[in-house]
């Protein structure tokens, strides 16, 4: 198996001398320029595209970097979505609090459930995270004084800068932008530094890293904490730009199209996460109603395709320890 | 309290027959069948749609069986390929199958939830120790605990019994021996999608059937396997008995936080016993 294993490496090997700094930065003025040419509708399209991306990469980093398939993300996209949101009706919409209350309660919520997940591996760690992020999702649905139950948390008002709220399409795309590219760098050089290099040798070979002296579960946790964080700030961005946070976003269904976009794109990959993000936002939401409103049916249809015929895609997820 | 406690063994045979096949296909052959819930919510549908006369009930029940057992023999198909990849994949492959099943549900009989009604005779209340209890579900408790038994006593048993649990102890073993895997696990995977939508239908009067319910009674099973240990028949009676327990009585004496304390309960299992009660492999791999 050490040839699918190493699968990932080169890509990123590649990106790192190449030209993909420049790339990127062409692909951020593009994305930037968006609202100047698009009109409203599509600008929100990319932007709700760019909340779903940075939730894929927070994703990434657990399932691709980590070789820890989580099933239930969406549980801290939704706590940090629900925490912005709440924050903006009762306290304020200025700037950084919505965000750094969204990324806080995403990490919080990370925290308290991680030490049980950290433990675990492989399809076990799927498991637990499928069943907490469930629950986690039920709690949304219950706990109808502070997140509206059924009926979702409405009236979020607009993010403010300085105290002018960003109420148009185009500004609040730039703010969502910004966040995104914020919270991209920090999983980009979260993953190319020296806790990276301990977090890939532990989706290679775990029993090795702890053989090395490694603390492996408490790198596992350290990890889960951080994505649970950055998807917290993409919940926030969700709240943001939807103005609206219904239990759907805490739920199954989230996690499991991330999971898809994130196989898609290549696990390991950032950008392929963003990539497959954009994939699965765009059949979700734009070719839905082309389906008659079953866009999961195509989704669905396209993850069986992509386990079958992408096997590395999907090798990447999981190290094989044993048979 | 005595109704709260009757409904959790109602929930918790129910949860039995739904979580047996889960465990011993995960505890055989390493498939985790995401798309086991779907196979609930298709005999849920079925049951919803026929239920109402005793002709219906039965009529729903052989149906579901009949659907469950063509699932089972498919989604085995379906995995067999990725055998020699890693289980995840295969965890990954019925995840996709749920989120097809799911929309075809959804197609095939609309987006409101469906009620289901019990067989006439069985829709009305007994008094249980001075308690007026539905009929229904007691009935529940008593398919649930013949059913469990007879499971029970087939794997515990039986020379098919010995086998399935050779299986689930080592498969390589079994293999070795000239025994077809892919028959054990067909079989295995096929008994146990049949009570899986069996259980939708038996569920169909306490659990209606709408969107959505796929991935809860999903969630309920897996947390009861956690807890029982994998690929053991008396982990999953155990675990869905307590599970059902905690899932009703906490209903009653926390309503909002009942979901943390079914997540309570997972995490108190998983730290003093990582396996599950009677689970003999750890969940840490």
């Amino acid at each position: 198996m050490t040839a699918v294993e190493s699968s990932v490496a080169p890509v990123e090997t590649v990106r790192r001398r190449g030209y993909g700094r420049w790339i990127s930065v062409a692909v951020l003025v593009v994305l930037a320029a968006a609202p100047l040419f698009l009109a409203p509708f599509a600008t929100t399209t990319l932007s709700r595209v760019l909340v779903f991306a940075l939730f894929a990469v927070s994703l990434d980093l657990l399932v691709g970097v980590t070789g820890l398939p989580s099933l239930g993300h969406a549980a801290y996209f939704g706590s940090g979505a629900y925490a912005a949101g709440w924050v903006s009706i009762n306290v304020t919409a200025e700037a950084p609090v919505p965000l750094l209350a969204g990324l806080g309660v995403g990490a919080l919520a990370a925290a308290l459930t991680g030490w049980i997940t950290a433990r675990s591996a492989g399809v076990f760690f799927l498991m637990l995270t499928l069943a907490i992020g469930e629950i986690v999702g039920q709690v949304a649905n219950t706990w109808e004084s502070v997140t509206g139950g059924a009926n979702g948390l409405t009236g979020v008002p607009a993010v403010r800068i300085a105290g002018t709220p960003l109420a148009n399409a185009g500004y609040a795309h730039w703010y969502v932008l910004a966040v995104f590219a914020i919270g991209f760098a920090l999983v980009w050089v979260v993953a190319r530094s020296p806790f990276g290099d301990a977090l890939r040798g532990i989706r290679d070979n775990e029993p090795r890293m702890r053989a090395l002296g490694y603390s492996t579960s408490y790198y596992k946790y350290a990890v889960f904490v951080l994505a649970g964080g950055v998807a917290g700030m993409a919940g926030s961005l969700l709240a943001a730009q939807q103005r609206l946070v219904s239990t759907a976003d805490a739920g199954f269904l989230i996690s499991s199209l991330m999971l898809l976009a994130v196989v898609i794109g290549g696990a390991g990959s950032l950008w392929g996460a963003v990539l497959g993000a954009a994939l699965v936002v765009i059949v979700r939401d734009a070719l839905g109603p082309t389906f008659d409103g079953h866009g999961p049916l195509v989704l669905g249809i396209v993850f069986v395709a992509v386990v079958y015929l992408l096997p590395r895609g999907a090798a990447g997820l999981l190290r094989r320890r044993s048979g | 309290m005595l109704v709260s406690i009757l409904n959790g063994f109602a929930i918790g045979f129910l949860l039995f027959i739904l979580a047996v096949g889960l465990s011993l296909v995960f505890g055989m052959m390493d498939v985790l069948n995401l798309a086991h819930g779907a196979l609930f919510l298709g005999g849920a549908y079925v049951g919803a749609t026929l239920a109402g006369s005793w002709g219906g009930f039965l009529g729903a029940l052989a149906i579901a069986a009949v659907g469950g057992l063509v699932g089972g023999v498919l989604l085995s198909l379906m995995t067999e390929p990725l055998r020699k990849r890693s289980h995840l994949d295969q965890a990954l492959l019925t995840l996709g199958v749920a989120l097809i099943a799911a929309e075809l549900l959804i197609i095939a009989f609309g987006d409101d939830p469906l009620s289901a009604a019990a067989p006439p005779g069985l829709d009305g209340s007994v008094s249980v120790l001075g308690a007026v209890y539905p009929t229904y579900r007691l009935l529940i408790i008593v398919i649930g605990a013949v059913l469990a038994l007879a499971v029970y006593l087939v794997v515990d048993r039986t020379r098919v019994g010995a086998l399935v649990r050779a299986t689930v102890a080592d498969r390589e073993m079994v293999a070795t021996l000239g025994i077809d895997n892919r028959l054990v696990k067909g079989a295995v995977f096929a008994v146990g999608s049949v009570l899986a939508t069996v259980a939708g239908v038996l569920g169909g009067p306490i659990y209606g059937a709408r969107p959505g319910l796929d991935a809860t009674v999903l969630i309920l099973a897996l947390v009861v396997v956690v807890i029982g240990g994998l690929g053991s028949v008396r982990g999953a009676l155990v675990g869905a008995l307590v599970i059902g327990q905690i899932d009703t009585v906490g209903r009653v004496l926390l309503p909002d936080f009942a979901s943390f304390v079914l997540f309570g309960a997972l995490a108190l299992v998983l730290v003093l016993r990582p396996q599950g009660l009677f689970g003999t492999r750890a969940v840490a791999r």
